[in-house]
């Protein structure tokens, strides 16, 4: 098979199961949707494969697009993310078929959409031209605005979500698409290559970077335009707030890694710094936001911000070390960044699912009514385990490789470094490991509060483990985390093809080695493999030893002098975030409202006490209101001249036409 | 020769590590005007626990009885990478000093999840508070270690032993005394001592690590009690390690290893001395004090990382 043909096929299959899963029943519907979202997601693992593995493929179609021709051009990068993405399809379709299967929120247009969702992600990536890449673009978004509104008739919350990510991504869309035109325009070209080539003056070079920075940040979820994020996420049926938070939002990495590394080919330092800080920021605030969160989905959500923060803020360090021409840093944190956004997608998937999974049980997302889930749905606890632990950057998980990496890149430009890579790095340092630190803490609460000790209400006690699809697709994404975290090595042949197709970062292989994992050109090495086969080693010869002597009993624990346990006296999300609320008091401003209830004999009784904690985004808070204001006013004044005299609109067209006239005449 | 050098490694830190906290308690004991245990008690109540039952709460789950074995191979795991006795080893590629701390931060991480699954209030009540602390001391670990690392260019624990060794000069520099009083804070909070813990304690207000374990019983808990005996030896024996890296062996020669061995158990005896003396006349900080304590180690670590680079 040759990438165009799997190409072809991904788009041929998800039209196929598009129409077939509008015009089938209900019951064949979930089995189509899902099958077809899987055929489309290994088509994109074959041709990402395909790529990484050194082919190439162009192509343009001429009649395809209004205007302009229909151009693809696949290299290693396209191929890196097309692989990224199919690889959370194929998971994401094994899922649907249970999920939906189940008469879980299963809507024609949800189950219709998905697989042709998938199949514009998957061809973004590979647009050869600016048209087609627009085109592609806004198709993704579309899809993706109607799968987050799937269950608008369920909850009002779905709406508003709606109205957020659709504003937020088309404002995104506007500022890439004025950023890729005027590159076009003064290219005197819209094909990659003619933008490539092109020899653009500096100015220009760093409007087009910032317009479209901002444009792909806004997908990727960096803040402060990270607002949908936490909203779309959690009210999108699970298997899309997997393919989005997994796969959508990186390719914001990639318009980054294409236009800022690629097509303008690197560029001054400050522009670098500049994605360095705002990565840094993404990922503190996220996680700060994640550690305190009480909806289980919408931690996942904080949770992309900061893992998408961690890699802008390795893309960020390596251009740096990129324009400063220090190629074996750069290559060593550019490939950081790229595995960690492999190792993301994998994790973040698993995350979801499971949440997916104790949703559709439970009907619960609140972490404060869960708990228990470990001995009723034992298969999701694991498997959601086995994510957090990766999640959380610990060993053995593969999250723990790329950030190491990460830190390794950091601290090795110390040496000989001028002074703002001298103050930068050790404060990426210390970003980098709060983060780790929080992430911990997040997912140490997550995990422990929402699947272990007793259950805290009705729902979760009554919960039952998913169907078996819906397992297989964890089992799978667990699998290739597993696999990702132990022979990380192994991927360094693949990552010096992507670094290959960047011109400043260009440096052969930046990771080596079999078991152990070595760098390139510093000195460095640690191997997963062994520190997972040492921890087992321990445990069984542990485990062994137990065996011999007393069996296990169980019995009551210490009601403190009561006997009468009560989940209410566990510790619940919100208890279990409290200090690190109170630490953070500054930068979180939590809101408490505690409500006590007098009897109604004696002031000096109490009958209930209420108490309710609520954490805000407060960047939101601050940052957005004035702009939706400003945007209202602007409304209400443009409102003024539409009065519905026809007169009036002839009259403001001539004016317009006027005014071009005399800009034209002016500037030419 | 190389694996031997490991396996002593492994065997005198298993061995050592109960005893160290028996000296603890002795110091502290003959400085209180108390008679004491003895040296060997710790060991003496771990055969003991050894052979009891363990009980599991009721309604807890297969992470409570994991819990201990996770931390103990965690803390073995480390006792077999770090150089204590011997720079060279077999194992010195396989984990580095993030490693190491990502390590540490599992145990911790394992036993958190044990106080929650118990359901009980203590339970959740210092796997909590353990975290936090746990959150705010990494920066401060991966800091110090940056400042380490950045002048010897390696974040390879052996590296960072010998370059100590072949240049005293470098140990004496600002930037490693800064890391020194940073990391020292830090393995004072991760071995849960005086300010930041109390290991003797059972009262809630004060209680981190005795609230996570408090339903831990016979075997379990005979392992809980080995492995935080086993981290605080290890953590103690790092921190000699990288700040007075004399007497490690740098061969694989019978006497250089039998050097190490006894300088490590010096080392770690004089600073456990050191440590349980100053206990005596400390109190333990409120637990909202705590992470300013951790704060300030964090600005240390960021003192000692721009002191190894304006003042190299």
């Amino acid at each position: 098979m040759t990438i165009g043909w799997a190409l072809l096929g991904v788009l041929v299959v998800a039209g196929l199961g598009a129409l077939g899963a509008f015009s089938c029943g209900p019951r064949r519907r979930a089995l189509i949707a899902g099958l077809s979202t899987l055929a489309v997601g290994a088509l994109g693992v074959a041709a990402g494969l395909l790529a990484l593995a050194g082919r190439t493929f162009s192509t343009t179609i001429p009649a395809l697009l209004p205007l302009s021709e229909a151009s693809i051009a696949v290299d290693a990068l396209s191929g890196v993310f097309c692989l990224l993405i199919g690889g959370v399809a194929v998971v994401a379709g094994i899922y649907c078929v249970g999920y939906f299967g189940a008469g879980h929120a299963g809507s024609r247009s949800a189950q219709g959409l998905l697989p042709l969702f998938v199949a514009a992600m998957i061809l973004v990536p590979v647009a050869g031209n600016v048209t087609t890449f627009l085109v592609l673009w806004e198709l993704m978004a579309l899809a993706s605005l109607a799968l987050v509104l799937a269950e608008h008739r369920l909850r009002p919350a779905v709406r508003e979500a709606g109205v957020w990510y659709g504003a937020m991504t088309h404002a995104g869309l506007v500022a890439i698409l004025l950023g890729l035109a005027l590159f076009a325009s003064k290219a005197g070209g819209e094909s990659f290559d003619a933008l490539r080539g092109a020899d653009l003056p500096e100015t220009s070079r760093s409007i087009i970077f910032i317009l479209t920075f901002v444009g792909f940040g806004s997908k990727a979820g960096l803040v402060p335009l990270h607002v949908w994020l936490p909203r779309a996420h959690p009210e999108a049926p699970s298997p899309v707030s997997a393919l989005m938070s997994a796969a959508m939002v990186k390719l914001g990495l990639y318009g980054v890694l294409r236009v800022g590394l690629d097509l303008l080919g690197g560029g001054p330092r400050w522009w670098w710094l500049l994605v360095l800080i705002v990565g840094g920021v993404s990922a503190l605030y996220g996680v700060l936001q994640a550690s305190v969160a009480v909806d289980l989905k919408r931690l996942l959500g904080y949770s992309t911000t900061e893992n998408l923060g961690l890699i802008f803020l390795g893309v960020g360090a390596g251009g740096m070390f990129a324009a400063g021409g220090n190629r074996t840093l750069a290559s060593l944190l550019m490939a950081a960044a790229v595995l960690h956004a492999l190792n993301h997608a994998g994790f973040k998937t698993l995350l979801f699912l499971g949440a997916g999974s104790v949703l559709r049980s439970t009907g619960v997302r609140d972490l404060d009514s869960l708990g228990g889930l470990v001995s009723r749905m034992p298969a999701t606890a694991a498997l959601f385990g086995v994510g957090a632990l990766a999640a959380a950057a610990l060993p053995p998980g593969n999250g723990f490789v790329s950030e190491w990496l990460l830190v390794q890149g950091l601290i090795h430009g110390l040496p000989g470094a001028d002074a703002v890579v001298a103050v930068a790095m050790p404060l990426a340092v210390g970003v980098v490991a709060l983060t780790a630190g929080l992430g911990v803490a997040t997912f140490v609460k997550a995990f422990g509060v929402g699947f272990l000790a007793r259950p805290r209400s009705e729902s979760a006690a009554s919960a039952t483990e998913s169907p078996r699809s819906m397992r297989a697709a964890m089992l799978l994404a667990a699998v290739v985390c597993v696999g990702l975290a132990v022979v990380p090595a192994a991927l360094g042949p693949m990552l010096a093809q992507v670094l290959g197709t960047l011109p400043t970062v260009r440096d052969g292989s930046p990771v080596r080695g079999g078991v152990t994992l070595r760098l390139t050109g510093i000195q460095g090495s640690m191997s997963p493999l062994l520190i997972l086969a040492g921890l087992l080693a321990v445990a069984l010869v542990v485990v062994a030893l137990a065996r011999r002597g007393l069996p296990r009993r169980t019995s009551l624990v210490w009601g403190c002098g009561g006997t009468r346990l009560d989940p209410r006296m566990e510790y619940t999300a919100t208890s279990f975030a409290e200090p690190l609320t109170r630490v953070f008091d500054d930068v979180l401003r939590p809101e408490n409202d505690v409500d006590v209830t007098h009897h109604a004999e004696s002031q000096y009784l109490i009958e209930s006490v209420q108490y309710r904690q609520r954490v805000d985004d407060r960047l939101e808070a601050a940052l957005y209101p004035p702009v939706l204001a400003a945007g209202n006013k602007l409304g209400v004044l443009i409102g003024r001249l539409q009065n519905g005299s026809t007169h009036r609109y002839l009259a403001l067209g001539l004016a317009g036409l006027i005014t071009v006239l005399v800009v034209v005449g002016l500037t030419a | 020769m190389r694996t031997l050098g490991v396996v002593l490694q492994v065997v005198l830190l298993i061995v050592l590590a109960p005893y160290l906290v028996g000296l603890m308690r002795q110091v502290r004991a003959v400085m209180e005007g108390r008679a004491g245990a003895g040296v060997g008690q710790p060991w003496r109540d771990l055969c003991k626990l050894f052979r009891k039952e363990p009980i599991s709460p009721a309604g807890s789950s297969w992470v409570f009885a994991a819990a201990p074995a996770v931390l103990v191979s965690t803390s073995l795991v480390i006792a077999a990478v770090g150089p204590f006795v011997a720079t060279v080893s077999p194992l010195d590629g396989v984990a580095d000093l993030f490693a190491v701390v990502a390590l540490l931060l599992l145990g911790t991480v394992a036993l958190a999840l044990a106080g929650l699954d118990t359901g009980t209030a203590f339970g959740g009540m210092g796997a909590s508070r353990e975290i936090t602390v746990a959150a705010l001391a990494e920066p401060t670990i991966l800091l110090a270690g940056f400042a380490l690392s950045a002048r010897v260019g390696s974040t390879n624990l052996a590296a960072i032993v010998e370059r100590g060794q072949q240049a005293p000069g470098a140990v004496l520099s600002p930037a490693w005394l800064l890391a020194a009083v940073a990391l020292a804070v830090v393995v004072i909070a991760e071995a849960g001592r005086l300010p930041v813990d109390n290991p003797s304690t059972h009262l809630e207000l004060t209680m981190i690590h005795e609230a996570m374990v408090l339903e831990y019983s016979g075997r379990d808990l005979a392992l809980v009690e080995f492995a935080s005996a086993l981290r605080l030896t290890v953590l103690l024996g790092l921190w000699s390690s990288l700040f007075l890296p004399w007497g490690v062996a740098t061969s694989v020669s019978p006497p250089a290893l039998l050097i190490g061995v006894v300088a490590f158990a010096v080392k770690v005896a004089v600073l456990g001395v050191v440590l349980a003396t100053g206990e005596v006349f400390m109190a333990k900080l409120r637990l909202f004090r705590v992470p300013e304590l951790l704060a300030g180690s964090f600005l240390f670590g960021l003192l000692a990382v721009s002191s190894s680079f304006f003042l190299a």
